[in-house]
């Protein structure tokens, strides 16, 4: 594929941009500077419908990774069922639409100013800021847990390789183990997964480890598409899986990573391979843009995504407080597309209308079978809450070929959602 | 054209896309090189694309997820969006 330089594609579009000049209001005519930090299903997504939108603008991808590894799918790399390079991304494309993507670190922001400081020396000035961060692991929430632990008793929470050393452990634990899974209390990243991956590793431990056990020790009583979850372990993996509930005691309140040993306030379990997913928070970025707040995570207004703590910041994805809508990376990358309309608009000093978003999960039990939730959402006193009556759940009593459809619809979407953020 | 002033509104209704189209591509591929048994919808009649909708909406059409999606919409809405879907065109 062809290169293109940020200049070689504004000469070419130049008599393109013309026509649209007449009709362009100010700031899209002088050339609009957006910033977007974070390269994901969110950012990067958000970054492509921004220069579609305004081709004479300046927009600017800062992603720290020179490589994207994504997390929906990566529970199936874990269970031995993908390879991880299917897992991986480049933002070439962007580059050759004309965005300018920066290999670095965003250090700081000052909001006042609208200046963000990489972490040379390099300042970039913006008319609006896009923060696509993503989470944070937050080491300091469970005793024990800290990024050295993290190393015995891999999180596999952010996708690379963490997945990989999960991976690996499983590999090399005997027939017969103990692998423990750990669920923290919500909000967090990918509200089913947890149970996704309890599925899969269940699947791989009946297929290749039969005398293996798994349990799931949770920090919660319930969680999302868990009738359909339970039904499914119920049928699949009677015997090898077993999930504590917060009010049987599944809460982990400490780790020992040395003897990979779960603490709970009734009992301690003993792991050959133990899966810690922890407290999470929005990307450190926020604190230091001061969108964040005592949660950890970012309030924003449902229209326009842009921040209620500093002006001219928005925040979309897994960082953002947004409201019914879950920390998945269809939500992201359905909120990316309407921030994006968002900041146009606001840049074109017209006022943003009130949007609707989709979001639609699949999850994984077991090879050729997955369950669904569905979900449309829209702004109501400044919050983002369900549409009534819409959504829901993959029917209960649904077919075996119900269930397969959904695993190929599943694997669609990750083909078509990768394809619309990074091809 | 070139003639005519152009006056600055502030407050103006941006008219961008409308309230959930931009979430279709989430899944329905907005690009002719995705493999994906997920229906084609850009550039499609809008009579069809309102027709299937309220098909799902109404559970006369069988479906995995649509009559879910299908339900968080308007007549109205679900006519804007079919205009809008028919107006764009699939990325190579």
């Amino acid at each position: 594929m062809m290169r293109t330089t940020r200049r070689a594609f504004l000469r070419g579009s130049a008599s393109a941009a013309s026509a649209a000049l007449l009709a362009a209001p100010l700031m899209a005519q002088g050339g609009a500077r957006v910033v977007v930090i974070g390269g994901g299903f969110a950012g990067a997504a958000c970054a492509r419908e921004l220069q579609r939108a305004m081709p004479r603008a300046a927009v600017t991808l800062i992603e720290a990774s020179p490589i994207f590894t994504a997390c929906p799918f990566s529970n199936s790399v874990i269970a031995g069922l993908r390879a991880i390079a299917e897992q991986r991304f480049g933002w070439d494309a962007l580059r050759a639409e004309g965005i300018a993507v920066l290999h670095d670190r965003a250090k700081a922001v000052d909001p006042q100013a609208r200046l963000v400081s990489l972490s040379g020396d390099s300042v970039l000035g913006y008319d609006r800021l896009v923060l696509a961060p993503g989470i944070d692991i937050r080491w300091d929430a469970l005793p024990g847990y800290d990024e050295a632990a993290a190393e015995l008793m891999p999180h596999a929470w952010k996708a690379g390789e963490q997945t990989m050393l999960l991976r690996r452990q499983l590999e090399a634990m005997a027939d017969g183990g103990t692998v423990v899974i750990s669920a923290p209390a919500n909000p967090f990243r990918c509200p089913p997964g947890p149970y996704e991956r309890a599925s899969l590793v269940a699947h791989y431990l009946k297929t290749a480890k039969p005398r293996s056990k798994l349990i799931v020790l949770d920090a919660k009583d319930s969680f999302s598409k868990q009738r359909l979850f339970q039904a499914a372990w119920q049928q699949l993996y009677p015997g090898l899986l077993e999930w504590v509930s917060l009010s049987n005691g599944g809460k982990v309140t400490s780790v020992d990573p040395a003897s990979r040993t779960l603490v709970t306030d009734f009992a301690s379990y003993k792991a050959d391979v133990a899966n810690v997913i922890p407290p999470q928070r929005a990307d450190h970025i926020a604190e230091f843009a001061g969108v964040s707040d005592a949660t950890g995570w970012c309030p924003i207004d449902p229209i326009t995504f842009e921040s209620l703590l500093q002006p001219n910041i928005h925040v979309i994805g897994d960082a953002a407080i947004a409201g019914a809508m879950p920390k998945s990376a269809f939500a992201a990358n359905a909120q990316a597309k309407v921030c994006a309309a968002a900041v146009v608009s606001l840049l074109n000093d017209e006022v943003p209308p009130p949007p609707k978003l989709i979001n639609t999960c699949y999850s994984l039990v077991a090879p050729g079978y997955a369950i669904s939730i569905a979900g449309v959402y829209h702004p109501v006193n400044g919050q983002l809450v369900d549409v009534q009556g819409a959504g829901g759940v993959s029917p209960a009593d649904a077919p075996p070929d119900f269930r397969a459809l959904e695993a190929s619809y599943a694997a669609a979407w990750f083909r078509t959602i990768t394809a619309q953020t990074f091809a | 054209m070139l003639a005519l002033p152009f006056v600055i509104t502030p407050g103006a209704i941006a008219a961008g896309p409308p309230p959930g189209a931009t979430s279709c591509s989430g899944c329905h591929p907005a690009s002719a090189t995705v493999n994906t048994p997920v229906p084609r919808i850009l550039g499609r009649e809008p009579d069809e694309i309102v027709a299937a909708m309220l098909a799902f909406r109404s559970g006369e059409r069988p479906s995995t997820v649509m009559g879910r999606i299908a339900k968080g919409f308007s007549d109205d809405e679900i006519r804007a969006i079919a205009l809008w879907l028919a107006a764009q065109e699939e990325k190579r």
